[in-house]
């Protein structure tokens, strides 16, 4: 287990920055998501940690120690892949095995942490099958195993949950997560589903064109969002911006309330004119445009049924809505986050 | 609807349908095959198979039944034993050094370099020259006065003019030849196969190994190897195959010599039949591949077919 930092990484291909300096730190034990749009470098970021690709500048330590110029297998990193890249020649028993025996650990120890990786994840009754005649899920936690079994200083997780269909993906989810607060190896976890780097990261890194654009809690992502990027990436519907003083307002949707329901004086209002509404049970979602302001997207607002009845919210008219001013982020003309507005 | 069911309904364009049916269709394109395999293969197979049970020689073209007489003298004539042995030591040397070319062909072709494509292009070469024309230009580079690798040698001064090797002259020296000629033109093909088997692992499997701390050797025979065994199996079996019943090489750069030292079935077979004119032993001697290969194709087949489950 161990700290892993970067400095100012970049890898260039050809002529395009896949990674354009990216500098991490995740301190030792903690889960930390990369999140990102396709193609905005995770990937690669990850590739460079483990030494399957060789940054152009920068710098890693992985427990204090420089590894530019150690290989993979002397890294002590474990990464899991997208497609989990199981050995399909080989038994389940030997896929997990087989990090072990390039280690050549003793073949009694072998049999051991195998039993103790595969009972942890619920897959001891699969070691005599074969990658293909596993499901998905079954293969996602072969996969987590092989990872796992020699306890590797840090874990890397690419987009694991990916092949995995809504249901099963929400189980997994917990499960890795509950399992990484376990034994608690460093972990570095890939994904662009926003639900996924919320619910899983003690912190989350959003990246964009292979930058990062902010690192912090999910709460501080969510509520403090550093620019216009990670405000309209982070939350469905996305965060509402409105044109304003050359730069933007942002507020999120569920913040947009009648005015009647926000029990508070310091609020900005909006005239808001209903296009169309979409009830999903636990909440209606409500289309619109503002009266006077010119908005990126639609005007989105999420209200709670509970309080706001189809009656009151007719299509076609304009409302009385407001906006705790706590609640309204400013962005300037740069996109970047400002304090006042 | 309507118009399908007129259509359907309307004389004269039975045909049509019948040319639908895979049944027809299928015997139709086939059977030029079929034909083929029947007439040029097949048929002088069966002639074979009862020359090698008569007593037809081209001085007496008698088709006497001698039953397995012929079979009876081959077998216990020492030159078609070591006739034998030639053909296994042949056949199984050249694929081998043929594979072990092939392997780390495909792996220094998969890297990119400057002019890998020219490359990749030349090294078809001695799939696609002339067997006769290549093997006449080997003939000169280890002719016993000309040789050109004998000069090279000579130049670098590992060896000296009285001790250049006689490369077609010494027996053991004929036979590793022949080998290296025949590896040489198989190995394009070998490439390709093992091109198309390491093309087809998947990035992320190699990927894992590397990160799971394999290192060259180890991600290679033991996980790329074996993922693409099926494939190089089954380019095995033609290798095999063809080499076994090949008698062009050995025809055209040593003609069996030194004293019989690099000769094969194949060639046996057509001295004895053709050259010689005693066509019941020539067939019975070129017989003998056939129950050899078969039992090779089996057991190869089989051993892949057990690695997929
Ligand atoms: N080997 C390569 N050669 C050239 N360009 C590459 C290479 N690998 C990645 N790229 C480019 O680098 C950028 C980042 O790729 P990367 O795979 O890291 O994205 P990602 O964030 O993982 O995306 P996704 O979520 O779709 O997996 C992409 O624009 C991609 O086209
Ligand atoms: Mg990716």
């Amino acid at each position: 287990m161990s700290a892993v930092l970067t400095k100012d990484i970049v890898k260039t291909f050809a002529d395009v920055n896949a990674v354009d300096g990216i500098s991490l730190a995740v301190p030792d034990g903690e889960f930390m998501v990369l999140l990102g749009p396709s193609g905005c470098g995770k990937t690669t970021f990850l590739r460079i940690i483990c030494g399957l690709e060789r940054q152009t500048t920068g710098d890693i330590l992985i427990g204090g120690t420089v590894v530019n110029d150690i290989p993979p297998r002397a890294r002590g990193v474990a990464m899991m892949f997208q497609s989990y890249g199981l050995y399909p020649h080989y038994k389940i028993r030997d896929n997990i095995a087989f990090p072990l025996r390039t280690q050549r650990v003793a073949r009694a120890e072998i049999e051991n942490k195998v039993e103790w990786a595969s009972n942890l994840l619920g897959i001891g009754h699969l070691l005599d099958r074969r990658p293909r005649q596993l499901s998905g899920g079954e293969r996602q936690r072969v996969a987590l195993a092989r990872a796992l079994v020699r306890e590797p200083t840090v874990l890397l997780l690419d987009e694991p949950l990916s092949n995995l269909d809504a249901k099963l993906r929400a189980s997994a989810r917990n499960e890795i997560k509950q399992f990484q607060q376990r034994v608690g190896t460093t972990t570095i976890y890939v994904t662009h589903d926003q639900v996924e780097a919320m619910g899983m990261g003690d912190r989350i890194a959003v990246i964009d064109h292979g930058r990062v654009r902010q690192v912090g809690t999910p709460t501080a992502i969510y509520d403090d969002p550093a620019d216009r990027f990670v405000a309209t990436f982070v939350g469905t519907p996305p965060m509402n911006l409105v044109a304003w003083n050359g730069g933007h307002l942002g507020f999120r949707p569920e913040n947009f309330l009648p005015r009647e329901l926000i029990d508070d004086s310091a609020v900005t209002e909006f005239s808001f004119r209903v296009d169309r509404s979409e009830y999903l049970g636990s909440e209606r979602i409500v289309y619109g445009v503002l009266e006077g302001l010119e908005s990126v997207q639609e005007i989105t607002a999420k209200l709670p049924p509970a309080h706001v009845d189809q009656e009151s919210i007719r299509p076609g008219e304009w409302h009385a809505f407001a906006v705790r001013n706590s609640a309204l982020c400013y962005f300037d003309k740069d996109g970047k986050r400002a304090i006042r507005h | 609807m309507v118009a399908i069911a007129d259509k359907a309904a309307k004389p004269g364009s039975r045909l049509q349908f019948i040319l639908d049916s895979p049944a027809v269709l299928g015997t139709i394109f086939v059977s030029p095959a079929v034909l083929y395999v029947l007439v040029l293969v097949g048929a002088p197979f069966l002639l074979a198979m009862y020359y090698s049970v008569s007593a037809y020689t081209i001085y007496s073209q008698s088709y006497r039944f001698v039953g397995l007489r012929n079979f009876i003298d081959v077998v216990q004539d020492p030159v078609f034993r070591q006739t034998l042995l030639n053909t296994f030591i042949f056949t199984f040397g050249s694929q081998i050094v043929g594979l072990i070319l092939g392997k780390f062909g495909a792996l220094l072709l998969l890297r990119p370099f400057p002019g890998r494509k020219v490359v990749r292009a030349l090294i078809m070469l001695p799939w696609a020259v002339p067997v006769a024309l290549a093997t006449v230009a080997w003939e000169w580079m280890f002719d016993s006065l000309y040789s050109v690798i004998n000069w090279t040698l000579i130049a670098l001064g590992i060896i000296t003019r009285s001790d250049a090797p006689n490369w077609l002259g010494n027996p053991h020296l004929a036979m590793l030849c022949v080998i290296m000629v025949n590896a040489w033109r198989f190995f394009p093909f070998a490439i390709v196969i093992f091109l198309a088997g390491i093309t087809s692992v998947p990035q992320d499997v190699i990927d894992a190994a590397t990160v799971d701390g394999a290192g060259f050797w180890r991600r290679n025979y033991q996980i790329i190897v074996p993922m693409i065994a099926p494939i190089v199996v089954v380019g095995l079996i033609f290798g095999i195959v063809f080499t076994f019943t090949d008698l062009s090489i050995v025809y055209l750069l040593t003609n069996g010599g030194p004293v019989g030292a690099t000769s094969v079935l194949g060639f046996e077979g057509f001295q004895v039949g053709i050259v010689s004119g005693d066509v019941a032993h020539g067939a019975a001697i070129s017989l003998f591949m056939l129950p050899v290969l078969f039992v090779l194709v089996l057991v190869m087949l089989r051993s892949i077919r057990r690695q997929e489950i």
